[in-house]
């Protein structure tokens, strides 16, 4: 069942997705296309920034169209500003537990845990501004842990990383996703970030998300849109 | 990366000149009074009991509007709805109508004969009685809760948008969002409106005095004039501004020590889209609170424009000339607003690097938010009497003190963004070779053209309804729109009065609008 | 007839302009602001003693009366001005004291003032009483004395401040004259029927007319106001059995003057009926010196008090401080 885009259309300001497309369960996919072809918009619609114009969203089998984006059973990663500056770390993993922060003991070594699984032990009491930029990934990360949502969306998160860096990145989100056994849709603009981490990648452009094919078939044979991006 | 050391470029010295034309402005003239004074100066019992009141109600007033102004600011941020950006320029109506207008206004609403009395009576209840302490702060409060709000406003509007949406995704509700994103953001804003607010209570003289109900309720501002007209008192007038000045320089201190710095946009109508506070009972209370808020402000105006309109058509020729020579004031004083301010910000910003030269820069722009109009009008009159016939430069003297009284606003929405446009645009600026008056014009000018429209339009409007220094210099000839609204009360012309009340309410209002607007439209930012 | 004169007025109207372009002398007066104004007597006064002095006449206004000598002092012995006009018995003290101002030298003509007039100096040219006005169709029955007024729990008055204003600074004398030692006694009496103290006289009279306050303390001729210019006879002063307090209007010459005569030309002229017919329905007071016309019609209406009371100038001046330590202390409480 998964994610299922249900005869979806989107449209900001005279400029329009569709998609009618379904994600099984634990899967990961990526989504690659021309920048401004609408991938990020198809993101926050997904997680409820954005109310599509026709169509529904839903997730196994359950319609989450008119859910507000904090009841919906994913977690959307943004290109930046995932952390806030003038929270702790700590504070920043801990709002998935708890908006409010009152954590109990039980739930306060839960943070800990979690810091210590994306590798970031003992960073807890640091502002954001005073990690690195991989460390705020891993940060983000391992809030997406503790927040336990079955879907995640990730909006070029590791954008601004190096090549290495990125790459421990697309790791620890393997292993993470595995884990927890999290579906998984990842926007990329990189070829390589896809055949690294999704099983599947659907093709977004002209308007239109294509149903999912294994990435090493699209990358293999790619139709006319996808070769014109790829060069 | 080694900056180039500057020696004083023209763009520094545009801000040390401006610099300098403030400090004669504002201390200058104090010195001016003083050394006029023919025996040496004494503070009196009396002028510290105006002291102590002074700062007391001005510590009132600020809270007060801060209070409200808060849960306004908050239903603003966090609502979209038909008229809020008509509602947003309304609203600050109060804080530019010329203070005897608003009084009778408030008085039509809340006054023995007013609204309010009526309603109660009934009841049995009544009539209401603002007479005394809380009289004056009504009536600050009335000036003054629109700019609270408007800073504040700022404040959130200064939260990036993504932040909402991260709190969206976490699913925060409102009580979450205030904890963690408004809280530390009033921390940062709500200092520095507190003493703003402060600041302008603590020079407020004929509200105080109508208001509340007798001597009780003098300010230093009365003091001030006591001195001058009752007393023939220099010295004792000098020293008192010299207070004035100290009680403000307190409070600029104090709120600088508590505040945390955080960059303003001068932009107030971006609406941020919230997920949150969707309830009906958030919905409706943000409702309510909207329409108290907006009753409190507009229904006094309401009383004034009910009043003028019957009379507007009848209006003496006089009326509509002495209107066309504020339109002339304002436009002139607006420039000088906007030169001053530019020049101030550009300098402030360049000296980046002696952080101690800039802040001198910023403190002698907002000096005049605490000067005395009484004491520069005389210390202006001592000071060109020798040179000049002080009637011939009645009109271009008002201009002049009406910009240096509008500046501080300006400089607030100016330095913030001459500030990111500088850090922004600055390295690429320099990179590719544009510099001075090509870099003002090419990337800065088109860059700060909104807080700009804003800090136009806000000064205009001062200029148009504030009585200013116009009162001591003018010939018959001469008027003002404003000094002509007194000059009619003075002959007993209390309805042509409220016709012209309306008029300087009308032009006020759509002089800020034009302004304002002008600095919108096209920009894609 | 009427072209012709017409045409006459044109030429001797254009023949003036050609000569003020060579050396027509200007005479500087320095007055307030209300009667410059193109509702106060400046206007007319102007064009009656321009017809006759070969001058050109020069108002220049400052404020109030207060601001006025205010201007006077901060200039001093360099002065424009010629002649001040608009002080009042109140300033007149503090004016002398300057020094700037010379004795007018003039045969003074029969004031009809209820006081003797016998100043070297200062001239006046105007003058009224103090009283508290009120709306017929509001208050029936109004009070006759400051004890009266005392006991009427229902009334609520707006006076002026006397630091700021010349009626507020009137009505601190007339109850110093009327109660001497006991007028700390009277104003703490006052001090509930007290509605609030104004800076001026326009905010109270503003709110009296706007129906805020039942009374407003302004002038017994205020009335005349309404019932001439606007028909409406229901505006009436309260006489108050005490006796009111005066206020006379003066002016004077300055010793710095470059225009003696014109300035001693004006002085005269402001006796005369030219002027003084002008002032009672512009300056809204009784002139100095009865017109032969006599008063405007609705002037016989006005209630005319008893007993005039006034200081004279330098009892004024020596009392004044300690009166208003006196009132501050009694409404403070």
């Amino acid at each position: 069942m998964g994610l299922t885009l249900e005869k979806l259309l989107i449209e900001i300001d005279g400029f329009s997705i569709a998609g009618d497309l379904t994600v099984a369960t634990g899967r990961r996919v990526a989504l690659i296309g021309p920048s401004g072809a609408g991938k990020s918009t198809l993101a926050a619609a997904i997680a409820g920034f954005i109310a599509p114009a026709r169509g529904r969203i839903l997730w196994e089998g359950r319609d989450i169209t008119a859910l507000p984006p904090g009841d919906r059973p994913l977690t959307l990663l943004f290109q930046d500003h995932n952390l806030f500056p003038h929270m702790s770390v700590a504070d920043n993993v801990a709002l998935g537990l708890r908006p409010s922060l009152r954590l109990s003991a039980a739930e306060g070594a839960r943070v800990d845990r979690v810091l210590d699984r994306v590798g970031l032990a003992g960073q807890g009491a640091k502002r954001p501004g005073a990690l690195s930029g991989g460390q705020q990934s891993r940060a983000a990360l391992a809030r997406v842990l503790l927040r336990d949502r079955p879907l995640l969306l990730l909006d070029e998160p590791f954008a601004a990383l190096g090549p290495a860096l990125k790459a421990e990145m697309l790791a620890l989100v393997e292993e993470i996703a595995t884990e927890a056994g999290l579906t998984v849709l990842m926007i990329t603009h990189d070829p390589a970030d896809a055949e690294r981490l999704a099983q599947e990648t659907i093709l977004v452009a002209d308007g239109r998300a294509a149903p999912p094919v294994a990435t090493g078939d699209l990358f293999a044979d790619p139709p006319p849109a996808l070769r014109a991006y790829l060069g | 990366m080694a900056r180039r050391a500057q020696p004083l470029s023209p763009a520094l010295a545009l801000g040390w000149g401006a610099a300098a034309l403030l400090l004669a402005l504002t201390l200058g003239t104090i010195l001016a009074v003083a050394w006029r004074a023919e025996a040496a100066a004494r503070l009196g019992a009396a002028d510290w009991a105006a002291i102590r009141f002074t700062a007391w109600q001005a510590l009132l007033s600020a809270a007060i509007s801060v209070a409200l102004a808060i849960p306004a600011a908050r239903a603003l941020a966090r609502r979209r709805f038909r008229g809020r950006g008509v509602l947003i320029t309304l609203l600050g109506a109060p804080f530019i109508l010329p203070v005897i207008v608003a009084v009778l206004g408030l008085l039509a609403v809340f006054g023995r004969a007013g609204l309010v009395s009526g309603l109660i009576a009934p009841l049995g209840l009544g009539p209401l009685s603002i007479y005394g302490l809380q009289g004056v702060v009504l009536a600050n409060v009335f000036f003054n809760l629109p700019l609270a709000t408007r800073l504040i406003l700022q404040g959130w509007h200064a939260i990036p948008a993504e932040h909402f949406r991260l709190a969206a995704q976490l699913g925060m509700g409102p009580a979450e969002i205030a904890r963690h994103l408004e809280r530390p953001m009033l921390r940062a804003v709500v200092p520095g409106a507190f003493a703003a607010i402060f600041l302008i209570c603590i020079t407020s003289f004929a509200v105080a005095l109508t208001l509340g109900g007798g001597p009780r309720a003098t300010t230093v501002e009365l003091a001030i004039y006591q001195a001058f007209r009752f007393d023939f008192d220099l010295g004792r007038a000098a020293l008192l501004a010299l207070v004035q000045f100290g009680l403000c320089a307190i409070a600029a201190a104090a709120a600088l020590i508590v505040a945390v710095p955080v960059a303003f946009g001068a932009g107030l109508d971006r609406t941020v889209q919230r997920w949150d506070a969707g309830g009906r009972a958030y919905r409706w209370g943000d409702a309510a609170l909207l329409t108290l808020v907006a009753g409190f402000l507009l229904l006094p105006l309401a009383m004034v424009a009910a009043g003028g309109l019957a009379a507007l058509p009848g209006l003496p020729a006089s009326v509509f000339e002495a209107a066309l020579r504020s339109l002339a004031v304002a436009l002139a004083s607006t420039a000088l607003t906007l030169g001053l301010g530019i020049a101030l910000a550009s300098a402030i910003v360049r000296l980046r690097d002696r952080p101690r030269r800039a802040g001198f820069l910023e403190a002698v722009g907002y000096l005049s938010i605490a000067a005395s109009p009484m004491v520069i009008g005389t210390g202006l009159f001592i000071l060109l009497f020798p040179v000049a016939d002080p009637v011939a430069l009645a009109l271009p003297v008002t201009a002049l003190v009406n910009a240096a009284m509008s500046l501080p606003f300006a400089l607030r929405a100016l330095i913030p963004a001459i500030r990111d446009v500088s850090e922004t645009y600055g390295r690429l600026s320099e990179s590719l070779g544009i510099g001075g008056w090509t870099r003002f014009r090419l990337v800065t000018l088109p860059r700060i053209r909104r807080p700009l429209g804003f800090a136009a339009g806000l000064s205009a409007a001062l200029s148009m309804g504030d009585l200013g220094v116009i009162a001591l210099f003018a010939d018959p000839d001469q008027a003002t729109l404003p000094l002509q609204l007194y000059r009619l009360m003075a002959a007993y012309r209390m309805e042509d009065a409220t016709g012209a009340a309306l008029l300087l309410l009308c032009l006020s209002l759509a002089l800020f609008w034009i302004f304002d607007r002008g600095g919108r439209v096209g920009t894609d930012t | 007839m009427k072209p012709i004169s017409i045409l006459a007025a044109g030429c001797s109207l254009a023949l003036a302009g050609a000569a003020a372009a060579q050396d027509t002398p200007t005479l500087t007066v320095y007055t307030y602001d209300s009667f410059v104004t193109e509702w106060g007597p400046g206007p007319q006064v102007e064009a009656a003693f321009e017809e006759t002095c070969g001058c050109d006449l020069e108002f220049v206004a400052a404020g109030d009366g207060a601001a006025l000598l205010a201007r006077v002092r901060l200039e001093g012995a360099r002065s424009d001005a010629d002649v001040v006009l608009g002080l009042d018995t109140n300033l007149m003290a503090a004016a002398a004291e300057t020094g700037l101002f010379a004795p007018h030298g003039l045969d003074a003509p029969a004031f009809d003032l209820p006081v003797t007039w016998d100043d070297p100096t200062f001239l006046p040219y105007d003058w009224g009483y103090f009283a508290f006005v009120y709306d017929e169709t509001r208050i029936g029955d109004a009070p006759g004395s400051f004890r009266e007024l005392i006991a009427d729990e229902d009334l609520k008055v707006v006076i002026q401040d006397p630091r700021s204003s010349t009626p507020g600074l009137g009505l601190l004398l007339w109850v110093k004259h009327a109660y001497g030692d006991e007028a700390g006694t009277i104003w703490e009496a006052l001090a509930p029927r007290i509605l609030t103290v104004t800076k001026g006289w326009s905010e109270a009279y503003g709110m009296f007319l706007e129906g805020e306050a039942d009374m407003a303390l302004s002038y017994t001729t205020s009335p005349a106001y309404h019932l001439i210019a606007e028909e409406d006879p229901t505006k009436a002063a309260a006489l108050f059995e005490e006796g009111h307090y005066m206020q006379v209007e003066v002016a004077g010459k300055l010793a710095g003057t470059d225009q003696p005569e014109l300035a001693d030309a004006f002085l005269t002229f402001m006796t005369s009926d030219r002027f003084q017919s002008v002032i009672p329905t512009t300056n809204w007071m009784y002139p100095a010196v009865t017109p032969d016309s006599g008063l405007p019609k609705g002037f016989e209406t006005l209630a005319t008090p008893d007993k005039a009371l006034l200081f004279p100038p330098e009892e004024a001046a020596a009392i004044r401080d300690a009166a208003l330590n006196e009132w501050r202390d009694a409404l403070s409480r």
